[in-house]
């Protein structure tokens, strides 16, 4: 093809370097980094989208962090921060015990696992009909005797991050789950076995074998869920458009930008959550290190 | 004593496994049942009620034609197809290039395809959203594509992980017989990356089937939707008909179900080698 067999090596070497890095290469810049180096450069500026944009400094900053309006979004990131941890926990109990001989493993596999796979436009409607009242939720609570704790789970200000969050939660957790129990499969079965010829138990063994070995992994999922709360957009913006005190970082900013065309503020709220992703992630390599 | 406490242990596993799968699966029945039901059924019976006629694919057949989801899977599937060979195309010759050749800088370019997995995509979308605009893709359903091929770094990744199981010496010999590095790539490592191609449609075909807000902010003309876009429309025409928008939702849900069911095994091995490392 292209006589290509008939150069030497050497040329060919460069040909095919330069022409199959030009596209990726060009890709990465125009959609990765040039988005950032522009996004750093509107915050800067008051810009409307298409009017001439005009040099502010720190401006769009200093509304961001004095304006309760767009710093009380923040707090919003707290639940799905808990809910985190709540999902890694669940996560990783279920993947330990799916590690082990259970009846039926592929079939929990499977379901817990599905919800992660579904459209997330699909899940929010799911989740509205779930949590309408004399929904299924409601139905559920009041067939085991806690109708008590009934409310408009989405029209309660109190409640509906709560509601939001555990959406997330539901939809989340079974990536998690999935990557746990591969990686607790790679550990070998006769450590487990030496292990209960000494008489530990469950307990013990998970304590002592397999949250060791999968620390890494752990920290991974925590820094990734970390990120995810503090970018969280789809379900609530689907689900509420940020109604009731629901309205996420993102959803802020979105909005702010596309809505209300104030590209610039909106961009320096881009750039905060940027930053706040960049600092989490070298936390993460600095305690983890060699995550490779 | 031992027994008795053996069997507690078991009733917590099996208890809790089924409270989860029970939790994990609820919403779907609660839906699926309603997709089923005539507006006064849904109405009178509650949510976990069973639908009195499970033949009624009314709700159905009005979720999928008035709600134009048929326009949603026409869309889809093709920006799915040009995405995930693309993807396949891009990542792999980015791959055999790092893995193959040394050279100067090819450290620099690894690096910038990782240092770029530190951006989260939906932060740029302001900026992201020009660059569209100023190529004049906005409305057009290469905006799809084109961002879902350029970001694509796991892509990358996987492939790169699985050259490490080819051998070079198998270049060496298509060397000796003369073959360009071309046919190398074409002929040997294209064929040899089968199970990461597998990998990597699965992880990039579920991503684009359940992104939402790339077609939502870049290509909202009615005739681009796509099947996450044509769903989010049902709020307002079928405003309160939720035997309606149950149908729709489990119409986008359906195709995920099939391919979970024949891909099961993949879709396990794909995402903890893709994912993990």
């Amino acid at each position: 093809m292209f006589g290509l067999s008939r150069l030497s090596y050497e040329t060919q070497k460069k040909i095919i370097i330069v022409s199959f890095l030009v596209v990726p290469l060009g890709l990465l810049a125009l959609f990765a980094y040039l988005p950032v180096l522009n996004m750093i450069w509107y915050s800067f500026t008051d810009w409307n989208g298409y009017s001439a944009k005009e040099f502010l400094g720190f401006e769009n900053y200093k509304t961001i962090f004095t304006d309760p309006e767009y710093f009380r979004v923040f707090k919003v990131s707290l639940y799905y921060f808990f809910a985190t941890f709540i999902q890694l926990a669940i996560a990783l109990y279920f993947a330990t015990i799916l590690s082990f001989k259970v009846k039926f493993k592929n079939f929990f596999k499977g379901v817990l696992f599905f919800p992660y796979l579904l459209n997330g436009v699909a899940i929010g409607f799911m989740f509205l009909f779930f949590f309408r009242p004399d929904g299924t939720l409601d139905t559920v609570l009041t067939a085991i005797g806690l109708e008590g704790l009934i409310t408009q789970w989405l029209g309660n200000p109190n409640v509906i991050n709560y509601s939001l969050a555990g959406v997330s939660v539901w939809r989340y957790m079974g990536f998690n789950f999935i990557i746990f129990l591969g990686a607790i499969s790679s550990i070998s079965g006769e450590i487990y076995e030496a292990a209960e010829m000494d008489g530990a138990n469950r307990w013990q063994q998970f304590r002592y074998i397999i949250f060791p070995s999968i620390r890494i992994i752990i920290s991974l999922n925590l820094i990734l869920a970390i990120s995810g709360a503090l970018s969280a957009f789809e379900i609530p913006y689907i689900m509420t458009g940020g109604a009731n005190g629901s309205a996420t970082f993102v959803i802020q900013t979105v909005n702010t930008a596309f809505k209300y065309g104030k590209i610039g503020l909106g961009s320096a709220m881009a750039v905060l959550l940027l930053i706040i992703v960049v600092i989490v992630s070298s936390i993460q390599k600095k305690f983890f290190g060699e995550g490779e | 004593m031992m027994k008795l406490k053996r069997t507690l242990t078991s009733v917590g596993k099996y208890g809790s496994l089924l409270l989860g799968a029970f939790v994990a699966i609820i919403p779907i029945v609660a839906v699926f049942f309603a997709s089923f039901k005539t507006g006064t059924e849904y109405t009178t019976t509650g949510p976990l009620t069973p639908p009195s006629d499970w033949t009624n694919f009314d709700n159905y057949m009005r979720a999928f034609v008035d709600g134009n989801m048929l326009t949603g899977f026409k869309n889809t599937v093709i920006i799915l197809i040009i995405s995930v060979i693309g993807t396949t195309i891009i990542g792999s010759m980015v791959a055999f290039v790092l893995h193959r050749f040394k050279f100067k800088g090819s450290q620099y370019i690894l690096g910038a395809f990782l240092l770029a997995t530190l951006i989260p995509a939906v932060t740029t979308q302001v900026a992201t959203f020009q660059i569209v605009h100023t190529l004049g893709l906005f409305n057009t359903i290469w905006a799809a594509v084109i961002l879902y091929l350029g970001t694509d770094i796991i892509a990358v990744y996987i492939f790169l992980q699985f050259m490490d199981s080819i051998s070079v010496s198998l270049d060496e010999s298509a060397m000796l017989d003369g073959a360009s590095y071309f046919t190398i790539y074409r002929k040997i490592i294209l064929p040899l990356l089968k199970p990461a191609v597998v990998t990597v449609f699965i992880i990039k075909g579920v991503n684009i089937y359940n992104d939402f807000y790339t077609p939502f902010l870049y290509m909202p003309k009615s005739s681009l939707q796509v099947i996450s876009t044509a769903l989010f429309k049902f709020q307002g025409p079928f405003g309160a008909q939720w035997e309606v928008i149950t149908a729709g939702v489990m119409i986008a849900i359906i195709p995920t179900l099939i391919a979970f069911i024949f891909l099961q095994k993949y879709i396990y091995n794909g995402l903890t080698s893709g994912s993990v490392k």
